[in-house]
């Protein structure tokens, strides 16, 4: 077995009385993609928040051979872990240059300077607009800032939640690049959360399926790509 | 010319203590999105603070100089309100939900009443002489075109200026203040990039708590020291606050100008304005020139409801 870098046992969380978790088992190697899919209300955006411990949870998740079940999200993130919330998360009355440095918060090297610059160059439209409030971008833009802000945090482990969601198909092509060339580059591992199957898989090592609540299947993505029961459901054969 | 001048100094000296108060509820504002109702009582403890060191403990007599014993009063004042607001943050508002506002606008309903009954309590509600910041005898003052510029109004106006310079400094070139804006524009989203969100908001509490209990420290000397004294200037400093935009620091400050002179140039011009009757109701006439900055509040709110420099909430869906 490769190196975990995350895992999760047997996690349960809840929103009041609501169980929106039964029992989630999922685990990232490192330096992999791996993809959790899962339809609306599946439970995916709950993992993610269930992993940052932003939600009531039950159950163990295991970062790097660290039980982070139980730490305080700012600690999580301490630990390497930077979480693209759905709906970007941007300080939309920040500027785009600021949302960059507190994306740095957790970082005290002297090479925050030369990332932000990085990302600039990578995205010319973000540093065009680097004096500008985050909330007057477009979309696109936004989630293209989401990344980037929490690439500066430089994690081990990326989670995204949906970001292809409202995005222009263009734009979501773009973004799954650079989901790829950040894994490549930088060894970043990554769990993502879609319902966008085709580029999902296409960029994933391996691959989950969520429904209600539980894992109801995995496999490799190119087990997945020709499981007949996820084309059916995900990828619209 | 000399009159209007004369109020206008006299608006702007009550408007930079409005302004101080109004830019402490802007502090926790940003911070929680909450209206600290206990912000004048608090500031008003902070005066007493003050006087304990300043008066009547003597514990300051061997500087020498009275404004070098007030100002070192003031200074601990701020530090040891910043410890109060610290410990109002962790203990009373801390374990409830932030998301829900209505506990913590209780608890700070609550704790304008109880502040006030304790000051009462230790200190009686007997009026006291605060020593002044600045010179303020009746010759200390220039007189432009006929009209009185006391030092204390340039003290007030040049040290107001300097402790906002000081907050931009902290707010806007600092880790720390970085920290504040982003919880203040995204809660969720700063605990995501790694914010100690509770740490962040017991800085804000410090640095209103502090900022308040300076403006108390200033306007004691012209309103006397008492556990009820900022009960007037409270309700002008949320007026400032809202007319400036609840978020926006500067705008507080400017708002609590705006306030503090509309307030005397009304009662100057107005103040003996008779309704047109003859015989006007007494108890209508003192109170006239005090709507003034009460209109002016709702005029904004009514065109311009973010306040003059408050950040207009757009979000996309």
């Amino acid at each position: 077995m490769s190196n975990q870098v995350l895992s999760c046992e047997n996690v349960t969380a809840s929103y009041g009385a609501i169980q929106a978790l039964h029992g989630v088992n999922l685990e990232v190697n490192e330096g992999e993609i791996v993809v959790v899919l899962g339809a609306n209300g599946a439970g995916k955006t709950t993992t993610l928040r269930a992993i940052c411990n932003m939600v009531a949870t039950e159950g163990t998740v295991m970062l790097n051979g660290r039980d982070i079940s139980k730490a305080d999200t700012a600690d999580i993130v301490n630990a390497g872990v930077a979480h693209v919330p759905q709906g970007r998360g941007t300080f939309a009355a920040l500027t785009v240059l600021e949302n960059l440095e507190v994306g740095a918060y957790t970082r005290t090297d002297d090479e925050v300077q030369s990332d932000i610059e990085m990302w600039f160059e990578k995205y010319p439209v973000l540093g065009e607009r680097r004096t500008q409030a985050a909330g007057s971008l477009s979309g696109g833009e936004q989630q293209m800032l989401a990344v980037a802000r929490a690439a500066m945090s430089r994690p081990t482990m990326m989670l995204l939640d949906e970001p292809s969601l409202g995005l222009a198909p263009l734009i979501i092509e773009d973004l799954f690049q650079t989901f790829a060339q950040l894994n490549k580059e930088q060894g970043t591992s990554m769990l993502l959360v879609e319902q966008n199957a085709n580029l999902a898989l296409e960029i994933a090592d391996r691959g989950y399926l969520l429904e209600t609540g539980e894992i109801t299947g995995s496999g490799s993505a190119e087990e997945l790509r020709n499981d007949p029961a996820v084309q059916a459901a995900y990828l619209g054969a | 010319m000399q009159l209007l001048l004369q109020r206008i100094f006299d608006g702007v000296s009550d408007g930079a203590v409005y302004a101080s108060i109004a830019v402490a509820l802007v502090l926790i504002f940003k911070a929680t999105t909450l209206i600290n109702f206990a912000q004048g009582e608090m500031a008003m403890f902070g005066a007493f603070f003050a006087y304990i060191f300043a008066v009547q403990s003597g514990i300051l007599d061997f500087l020498g100089n009275q404004y070098l014993i007030i100002w070192v009063a003031a200074i601990i004042a701020m530090v040891l309100s910043a410890g109060v607001g610290i410990t109002i943050e962790r203990t009373l508002t801390r374990p409830f939900d932030p998301e829900d506002h209505l506990p913590v606008v209780l608890i700070t309903l609550g704790l304008f009443l109880g502040i006030n009954a304790i000051a009462g309590i230790i200190w009686n509600y007997q009026a006291r002489v605060m020593p002044a910041m600045f010179p303020n005898g009746s010759d200390d003052k220039v007189v432009i075109f006929g009209a009185r510029l006391f030092y204390d109004t340039i003290g007030t106006i040049v040290t107001l200026g300097v402790v906002l310079y000081i907050l931009f400094i902290i707010l806007n070139k600092t880790k720390m203040g970085l920290a504040f804006r982003a919880v203040s524009a995204n809660v969720e989203s700063a605990r995501l990039v790694g914010v100690r969100t509770g740490r962040v908001l017991s800085f804000g509490w410090a640095l209103a708590s502090a900022f308040g209990a300076l403006g108390a420290v200033i306007v004691a000397p012209r309103i006397t020291l008492q556990p009820s004294m900022m009960a007037a200037i409270v309700i002008y400093a949320f007026a400032a606050a809202a007319v400036g935009g609840l978020d926006s620091v500067g705008g507080a400050a400017i708002g609590g100008m705006i306030v503090g002179l509309t307030k005397s140039l009304g009662n100057g011009y107005l103040g003996s304005w008779h309704f047109g009757l003859e015989h006007p109701p007494l108890e209508f006439l003192p109170a006239t020139p005090l709507l003034i900055p009460v209109l002016i509040l709702l005029a904004v709110l009514w065109f311009k409801p973010s306040g003059l420099f408050g950040t207009k909430r757009i979000e996309r869906v």
